[in-house]
């Protein structure tokens, strides 16, 4: 189910604005890959060209290869709807739907696909979807009450039982502990350790103890310069990263040196 | 419209000289409409109620008040529901293509045509459709008649100018337009780009995002809308004295020649033979309107209202 991504000499445009230039890298299946970098390098908005979210933004587009498992995301027969579907999303700040109950939002993805459910399996989704998102002890009584009633840290892991009940391919996250607490982080972090088993998992953090922390392999974005695109400066495994990083530039930002 | 005047639920009094100004205009304001609304309702209903109680012959033959106004009511709501029935969904539609589906070069000038409706005065609408919209419907009428004239909407005789209900309400429909277009569209575009995405990355269609993101955000608005553009049809005058042909009674024949007219429009005929009975019981009618209006206006806030603290916790 877990899917490698393959990416090659991508360029991503904001109309004529080249954003972040010739990325090439290769994500592992069934692990955590983190993004780390100032603000303003890309790195977000290269997530988001991961599962074609960027162009739903008016004027956006990219150049290069984004390749899951051998399929190609950007083939002009790819429905960028049906990507979305395979590969599911958390955002920085959660974002359940506001006139919907819990129950209803875990389902809201499921229900997209037009398929009549019956109320067994609905309620088997519902459960096993809070359970991967370790929600379903804190909710289980009161799925029919609405998901903004939650705390941030709650609703978040509602976002991620959200996504991952209609079964993706890749989760990709966007900063999803920023806007949380230290305790709602923690929780969110031994998850991501958890889902890691059955997912592939992408995010972009600004908290590099996090990338440390919850990381198999870490990419580093920086600006060439001002005003220059962004371009990938560094991709190794998180241990190398934070230990013996192989560009100065990686050393200098991890070691708190610049950005 | 519901106006919660004056909602201060502080206890303390705001100590700051802006702040003291500022709350003091607010209530003011507040307070302002409150009385302009009570003095006309004070008004209509001084002038109104003896007009309930007029010798038979003000009742124009219809024995008593209820006979009299009866029609009228039966007219004005017709209309006001054909003008809804037609211009609402359109106007949806037009809001949901200018604030999300247009690229922005086409919905910027149409959104301003959609705007300049608005500004046409009420007699040119009426003019435009006596005069040009009423005839050129008459072949369809002729159709309608023909082919679902078992159905009492057209059960004819066709009106050979097509000066009808259905003409009536159509014209309505497209001066209710602009007014439901541009606050819904107002609206549609406010809804945070947090729940677009949330729906977008589930893989939801555009279709399936307004859905899901767009119209549960937009809903007591779009009702907003809607009131606004009701109170527009209830209360239109001028066009409907001009294009709709009155004098008949309670019917759902829609393309006839006889037609029950609306209370607005009737008063606008009527106005001039201005007897003091007759005067009475015309402003008797207008405070039937104004009940009328603010039943629907509270009915709909109630029943979103409902929705929304279904909702909430």
């Amino acid at each position: 189910m877990a899917k490698s991504i393959d990416v090659s000499e991508l360029d991503i445009y904001y109309g004529d604005f080249l954003a972040v230039q010739g990325v090439n890298m290769t994500i592992q299946a069934k692990s955590v890959t983190a993004f780390i970098g100032p603000s303003g390098c890309g790195k977000s908005t290269f997530l988001r060209s991961l599962n074609r979210m960027h162009e739903v933004i008016p004027g956006a587009r990219v150049e290069g290869k984004v390749m899951v498992d051998g399929q190609s995301l950007y083939e002009p027969n790819v429905d960028p709807v049906a990507v979305r579907r395979q590969i599911g999303m958390v955002f920085q700040r959660p974002n359940p739907f506001p006139t919907m109950s819990i129950y209803e939002n875990v389902l809201a993805g499921n229900r997209l696909n037009a398929k009549k459910m019956k109320k067994a399996e609905a309620d088997e989704i519902v459960e096993s979807s809070l359970r991967g998102a370790n929600l379903w002890t804190e909710v289980k009584d009161r799925l029919g009450r609405p998901g903004m009633g939650l705390s941030g840290g709650q609703q978040q892991r509602l976002c991620i039982a959200r996504a991952i009940a209609v079964q993706p391919e890749v989760l990709l996250m966007d900063e999803p502990c920023s806007a949380l607490d230290p305790i709602s982080t923690s929780a969110i972090e031994d998850l991501i350790h958890e889902l890691k088993t059955e997912y592939t998992i992408v995010i972009v953090t600004h908290n590099m103890q996090q990338a440390a922390r919850v990381s198999d392999e870490t990419g580093f974005f920086n600006l060439k310069a001002a005003g220059e695109p962004g371009h990938l400066v560094e991709f190794n495994s998180t241990q190398k990263m934070f230990a013996n990083p192989d560009n100065e530039s990686t050393e200098a930002y991890i070691s708190g040196r610049f950005g | 419209m519901s106006t919660t005047s004056a909602s201060s639920t502080r206890n303390t009094a705001p100590t700051q000289t802006g702040d003291r100004v500022f709350s003091g205009i607010a209530r003011t304001a507040g307070l302002a409409i409150v009385v302009a609304l009570a003095g006309v309702f004070v008004f209509l209903a001084i002038e109104g109620i003896p007009g309930f109680f007029q010798p038979e012959q003000f009742y124009k033959g219809a024995g008593s008040f209820w006979g009299y106004v009866d029609n009228l009511i039966f007219g004005t709501v017709l209309v006001a529901t054909i003008a809804l029935i037609v211009a609402v969904p359109l106007a949806f539609g037009i809001a949901l293509v200018v604030s999300h589906y247009a690229p922005k070069w086409i919905a910027g000038p149409v959104a301003y045509v959609i705007d300049l409706l608005a500004a046409v005065p009420s007699v040119v609408f009426g003019l435009w459709g006596i005069n040009l919209f009423a005839p050129k419907m008459v072949p369809l009428y002729d159709w309608l008649h023909e082919h679902l004239g078992f159905l009492p909407f057209f059960k004819g005789p066709v009106n050979p100018v097509g000066t009808t209900l259905l003409t009536t309400g159509l014209v309505l429909a497209i001066m209710v337009l602009p007014i439901i277009t541009a606050i819904s569209r107002e609206v549609f575009t406010q809804t945070p780009v947090l729940h677009e995405e949330a729906a977008l990355a589930l893989g939801a269609t555009r279709w399936e995002m307004i859905r899901l993101a767009v119209f549960p955000y937009a809903r007591s608005g779009m009702v907003s809308a809607v009131m606004l553009g009701l109170g527009r049809a209830l209360g239109e005058t001028m066009a409907v004295a001009m294009v709709l042909s009155g004098g008949g009674g309670i019917s759902f024949n829609l393309i006839t020649n006889s037609n029950p007219t609306s209370i607005a429009a009737n008063i606008a005929s009527q106005y001039k033979e201005n007897t003091p009975g007759t005067l009475h019981v015309l402003i008797a009618t207008g405070l039937v309107l104004f009940l009328i209006t603010f039943l629907v206006n509270f009915a709909a806030r109630w029943i979103v209202a409902r929705n929304e603290r279904r909702m909430s916790r």
